[in-house]
């Protein structure tokens, strides 16, 4: 468990960030650029003191202003993996690799090297440059670098933000088995929601160096007071949920959220794993009655719990669907001509095609 | 061309001079190059009280007259000077009109130039790669040597190589404080002086001037050559 509690001054901007983070899964630090992230992970690696609070991990007090207590961040045992890789160019992969091993305090038994390597797929790597790696590699070499430093927290500061997408999806698998597999817990910042969406199981929202809102991605999602989220084009819920069974003759998959069951197309996974749809507002319709005679496969009766009006004449739309909670952006001349109003029951059209899946 | 038709012909006192010369400007490089990368890395690296004033005393001797600069040194470390006189009286040891005396002159006068590239590659070295290195258990002098040196490397190697050449030149300090002893202190710049002193010594003068040159050329080129190797290793 991750207690932080600081406040810090940066030129006119101040950052007053409280807020906690689970000891194991990972934790998305979301915000706009600028909104403090980068200072605020800095600060938990004790690369940048705080003016004032309180930093703690799993008990131990690495920063506390009252007591003067502040732990070197060579002495932290925290990870850090940086935007831009930072890898060590004078030193072969190998010895990037090797630099934290070699440092670490052997406390816990820690993350073996061969282990790591295969876990990141860097094992062809080993003995090149850093200046010879792609963008992807120099990441993943970077992640492996401070997991072998055997942390016990690893911050990873937008670490796909300098990728390009297909970069991007060679790393994010990566990211989940590190999630999943090593037990290290995880603070992620980025300003990605598709990231978000992807990688965390916990949420915590950073706007202008405050904490706005903090909680499980799927909660967070489907509010309509965070303008962090609505103000963005692809405002839209993440569902979790898990595959129910495939139709291999009609070539979809259904996917349960709750006792909603969506159709989707074939996603090539067993039946029972977890996974997670972001469901984009914008590609929700919204019908009073069922229809008839319509392409859409998922139409999901639902209660409207709440409706937000929203600029350019546009309205959104909070969506019951049994526990699950969904987003759906109409016209708010839309929701005039259907008589909409919180408290009724709707049915929401989702396109099959149209909800991206995220495992 | 010579009277016997060679081309560079030099006599025994002469080669004496080219190999104090490299003598006395090797040992200078090697015993400030050390100083030089520390101060280097204070000035380039790190805030303190006074440093403008330290700053200002190591650039003296860039700025100062070298005939000045040589006679500061002959007061200090004079046999009857304040630092000169302990090293005379405790450990018997002379620098005035000394091989080891050129030595501290040409030191003291390439000192500020080295200074001035080590400090120019501390203050280029990425800093987050250092901050990587902490956040991976790295403590101060643990970072020191294993990021931040390897990493200044190319600059100090052109430093040194640059104050090689510089140190081969050296003039006015060395004969001032160490005066132009054939076969002790009188390096090649010395050297050629005298022989334009005595009459008939044009062509010697030319001969070691020759020489000179090709050496100040030699470690020029060399230090292109070292600092691009050492950036080509480091991508």
């Amino acid at each position: 468990m991750l207690r932080i509690d600081i406040a810090k001054q940066l030129g006119a901007f101040r950052l007053e960030s409280a807020f906690e983070a689970k000891a194991r899964g990972a934790t998305a630090v979301f915000g706009a650029s600028g909104a403090g992230k980068s200072a605020l992970l800095s600060a938990i690696a004790g690369l940048v003191k705080p003016d004032t609070g309180r930093i703690e991990i799993a008990g131990d007090v690495l920063f506390d202003a009252g007591r003067a207590i502040d732990v070197p961040s060579e002495a932290r045992r925290i990870g850090f993996v940086f935007q831009e890789a930072r890898l060590f160019p004078h030193m072969s992969v190998r010895a990037n690799l090797e630099y934290g091993r070699k440092r670490r305090k052997e406390h816990a038994p820690a993350a073996g090297f061969d282990d790591v390597v295969a876990l990141l797929g860097i094992a062809p790597l080993l003995e090149r440059r850093p200046r010879t790696l792609s963008g992807g590699e120099k990441q993943r070499v970077a992640i492996g670098r401070a997991l072998l430093s055997n942390p016990r927290l690893l911050l990873l500061d937008e670490p796909l933000a300098s990728l390009d997408d297909p970069r991007k999806a060679e790393i994010l698998p990566f990211l989940e088995r590190l999630r999943d597999e090593t037990g290290v817990p995880m603070l992620y910042v980025t300003h990605s929601m598709d990231e978000v969406a992807r990688i965390a199981d916990h949420l915590v929202l950073l706007d202008g160096g405050r904490v706005a809102a903090a909680g499980a991605p799927g909660d967070l999602s489907g509010r309509l007071d965070l303008p962090l989220l609505i103000d963005r084009p692809d405002v839209g819920a993440i569902l979790i949920g898990r595959i129910a069974g495939h139709d291999d003759a009609r070539v979809v998959t259904r996917v349960l959220i709750g006792a909603a069951e969506f159709l989707l197309s074939h996603i090539d996974l067993p039946a029972g794993h977890a996974v997670r749809l972001r469901v984009l507002a914008r590609d929700v319709a919204i019908a009073t009655k069922p229809p008839e005679g319509l392409s859409v496969q998922n139409v999901l009766p639902c209660r409207l719990t709440a409706l937000a009006d929203r600029p350019n004449g546009r309205c959104l739309l909070q969506l019951d669907l049994d526990g699950a909670t969904m987003l759906a952006l109409l016209t708010a001349d839309s929701t005039r001509r259907l008589d909409l109003h919180a408290g009724q029951q709707v049915f929401a059209l989702v396109k099959s095609v149209a909800s991206s899946v995220l495992v | 061309m010579n009277d016997d038709g060679r081309f560079l012909t030099l006599t025994p006192e002469e080669w004496t001079a080219v190999a104090l010369s490299l003598e006395v400007a090797l040992k200078s490089i090697v015993f400030s190059l050390p100083v030089a990368i520390v101060a280097g890395w204070l000035l380039g690296r790190r805030r303190f009280f006074g440093k403008s004033v330290v700053d200002a005393f190591i650039h003296l001797p860039f700025v100062l007259p070298p005939v000045v600069t040589g006679y500061v040194l002959l007061l200090l470390f004079g046999v009857k000077g304040p630092v000169g006189g302990l090293l005379n009286d405790w450990f018997g040891v002379r620098l005035a009109f000394t091989t080891a005396g050129a030595t501290l002159a040409t030191a003291v006068m390439t000192f500020p130039l080295m200074v001035r590239a080590i400090r120019l590659s501390a203050g280029a070295v990425d800093r987050g790669l250092e901050d990587a290195a902490r956040t991976l258990g790295a403590g101060p002098v643990d970072r020191f040597f294993s990021i931040t040196l390897p990493l200044m490397v190319p600059g100090i190697a052109a430093a040194a190589m640059t104050a090689f050449a510089a140190a081969l030149g050296e003039f006015g300090a060395v004969i001032t404080f160490a005066a132009s002893i054939p076969g002790e202190t009188q390096t090649l710049p010395l050297a050629i002086y005298a022989a334009l002193q005595s009459p008939g010594g044009e062509e010697t003068a030319a001969q070691l001037s020759i020489v000179s040159f090709v050496l100040a050329l030699a470690a020029l080129f060399l230090s292109e050559r070292i600092a691009h190797r050492a950036h080509a290793l480091q991508g």
